[in-house]
């Protein structure tokens, strides 16, 4: 399963270097360092660690987004290196949500470009995997998890096209993964809140994509699917994939993530965990309202 | 029994039509009744039928006569109006949906009933059949009803069947459809399209206060008996025929009776026997089985089952 997956994810790379590798090598050669924000002294610290990086995969700049007649995102702007697993952290109404919506469409933008793969998203959603919050839909609806699953492949299957024996095969192999072979066949709503966001992991899974973007995946979930989770997300970025995650509980940020972003209505800092998961970015980000209990860093 | 069967029997030809576009409305409105459910429509499906009134009445006001088609006309560009209306007024912040669905229900509504008191004191409006608007009157329905009710409950069959994968996407998780490529915006607007449709075509039948029943109900119904999609869908589409069926076929037993009250009622009965011997989550079922059901319970939380929701 793996090896397939990966050597699925190397042909698909390759062949869209071949599509778009001019765009992509430019992005890497010209601007390495182009997200510049506000504060220029992070600066440094960021090209230190983006040097040992792939290519950029995600680029965002000058983006702004209003929700509710309220600007949320400012001038937010960052760069994505492939082979990462990013945290996105920042307090309650910092634009975390938004800022992912924003980057996949599903928020209107008011400013800004957003690249993936050097192109706009809409040309590259095949590679793109987005995780909602599970909050985010209505698990009472009539199916079951395996259906749901299947769900990441209609993409794939088309227009008029019946799910074949080999896309629900897939979509079997990517509950295995996520411990949920024996619940394939459960009505969704008999799941517990783990299991449902289990199932939405192995939606995201079966898409094969090459850049994830998970909303608060472990919000509300039992310790076994946390760890789970974790195993797959950083499974993937082994695999050369990239995984933006929106994450609320900063205990955990140094174990579980290589790279922090503190968002607060604009990029506060952006880099390696061992680099910017600080106590100085962490007050700067939540202000006073922060009470932070870890001791290892700053 | 036999007098049911009796009655059918001796239906004439006209009868027999206006019961088979009873029934083939009542499916075509079972099936978008499903969608509107999940998108979580059933009150915006009952603010566009009444919505639809003034646009009825000032169909026939503008022609001076029953022309189906204007009148047809008149109905979806006045219930499209109210949708739009909806929209707006959401979206200009300060007022919540619901509210935005009360007040153009009730505004449209009253606008018609206004609009059709003075059509009928206009020469020949007493007789203009207007007032079999407000509860269907489906023995008014002519032959070309019935073709243009039967093109619309086969469009509707199509349009669920040809996208039912698409739709059940579209219905459980709208961002994750756009992420896979669905056209998320236009099967929205062709969602709403059907909806408008088949409540025009059905307020003839079933009347403006009462035709959001017919899309509510079968759907409601059939989460009763079924654990997948598109179970749900057939189900619905079974109980909504029925109720069209067995509702025209009531009304046909009194002179002047309305059809939509007796089609409601035929529906609500439907769903009643299902809230309580649905064999998913209807009651009977479910007394049945909850002795089996507190003794798991005991046993759970003696294995720590409960500590885990401390966690959250």
């Amino acid at each position: 399963m793996k090896t397939e997956a990966m050597e699925r994810s190397a042909a698909g790379t390759a062949d869209d270097g071949k599509a778009y590798g001019g765009i992509n090598g430019l992005d890497g050669i010209n601007d390495p360092n182009g997200s510049s924000g506000p504060d220029g002294k992070r600066d440094d610290g960021r090209k230190e660690i983006s040097g040992t990086r792939g290519e950029v995969v995600l680029r965002v700049e000058g983006l702004c987004a209003s929700y509710r007649n309220n600007r949320v995102l400012e001038d937010v702007g960052f760069e994505i290196r492939r082979g990462t697993l990013t945290a996105i952290v920042g307090p309650n109404g910092a634009g975390k949500s938004t800022l992912l919506r924003a980057m996949l469409d599903l928020h209107p933008r008011l400013a800004g470009s957003v690249r993936m793969f050097g192109r706009p998203y809409r040309e590259g959603k095949a590679r793109v995997g987005y995780v909602p919050q599970r909050s985010s839909v209505d698990w009472d609806f009539p199916t079951d998890a395996l259906d749901v699953v299947m769900m990441g492949l209609y993409g794939q299957i088309g227009w008029l096209r019946r799910p074949r024996r080999a896309h629900r095969e897939r979509a079997l192999r990517a509950l295995e993964r996520m411990g949920l072979a024996g619940v394939a066949r459960r009505q969704i709503s008999q799941l517990s809140g783990g299991q449902q966001q289990r199932v939405f992991l192995a939606r995201a899974l079966v898409q094969d994509a090459d850049l994830y973007f998970l909303d608060e995946p472990l919000a509300g979930v039992d310790a076994a699917t946390e760890r789970a989770i974790m195993d797959l997300l950083k499974t993937l970025r082994d695999e050369g994939k990239t995984v933006l995650v929106v994450h609320h509980d900063l205990q955990t940020v140094e174990d579980y993530f290589d790279h922090v972003l503190f968002l607060n209505r604009t990029v506060i800092a952006h880099g390696g965990t061992k680099e910017v998961f600080n106590r100085e970015n962490l007050a700067r980000t939540y202000g006073g309202t922060l009470r932070w209990l870890g001791g290892g860093a700053g | 029994m036999s007098g049911w069967i009796d009655g059918l029997l001796s239906l004439s030809q006209n009868a027999r039509w206006v019961l088979f576009s009873s029934m083939l409305l009542g499916m075509a409105s079972g099936l978008i009744g499903c969608l509107a459910y999940w998108k979580r429509h059933s009150l915006m499906s009952d603010a566009l039928a009444h919505a639809a009134l003034p646009g009825v009445i000032i169909g026939f006001a503008l022609l001076g006569q029953k022309n189906l088609t204007a009148m047809t006309l008149g109905a979806a560009a006045s219930a499209l109006l109210g949708g739009w209306l909806i929209q707006a007024i959401r979206s200009s912040g300060r007022i919540k949906e619901d509210t935005a669905m009360g007040l153009v229900l009730s505004i449209f509504f009253g606008f018609g009933i206004m609009l059709l008191a003075l059509v009928n004191r206009l020469p020949g409006g007493g007789q203009s059949g207007l007032d079999s608007f407000i509860f269907g009157q489906a023995a008014a329905m002519v032959r070309s009803d019935v073709i243009i009710m039967s093109a619309v409950a086969i469009g509707v069959v199509l349009l669920v069947a040809v996208g039912f994968k698409e739709w059940k996407l579209l219905l459980f998780d709208p961002s994750f459809a756009r992420g896979v490529g669905l056209p998320v915006r236009l099967l929205d607007t062709v969602y709403m399209a059907a909806l408008v449709v088949v409540i025009v075509v059905g307020i003839q039948a079933v009347g403006v206060v009462l035709m959001a029943a017919l899309l509510i109900l079968p759907g409601l119904s059939a989460r009763y008996w079924t654990r997948s999609f598109g179970g749900m869908l057939a189900v619905s589409a079974l109980f909504g025929g029925a109720a069209g069926a067995l509702g025209t076929l009531a009304s046909t037993m009194g002179r002047g009776w309305p059809t939509g009250p007796f089609i409601v009622l035929a529906a609500s009965a439907l769903f009643a026997v299902s809230l309580l011997f649905g064999l998913r989550k209807g009651l009977v079922p479910a007394l049945a089985a909850s002795g089996m059901r507190v003794r798991r319970e005991v046993v759970g939380d003696a294995t720590g089952e409960g500590g885990r929701g401390k966690r959250q």
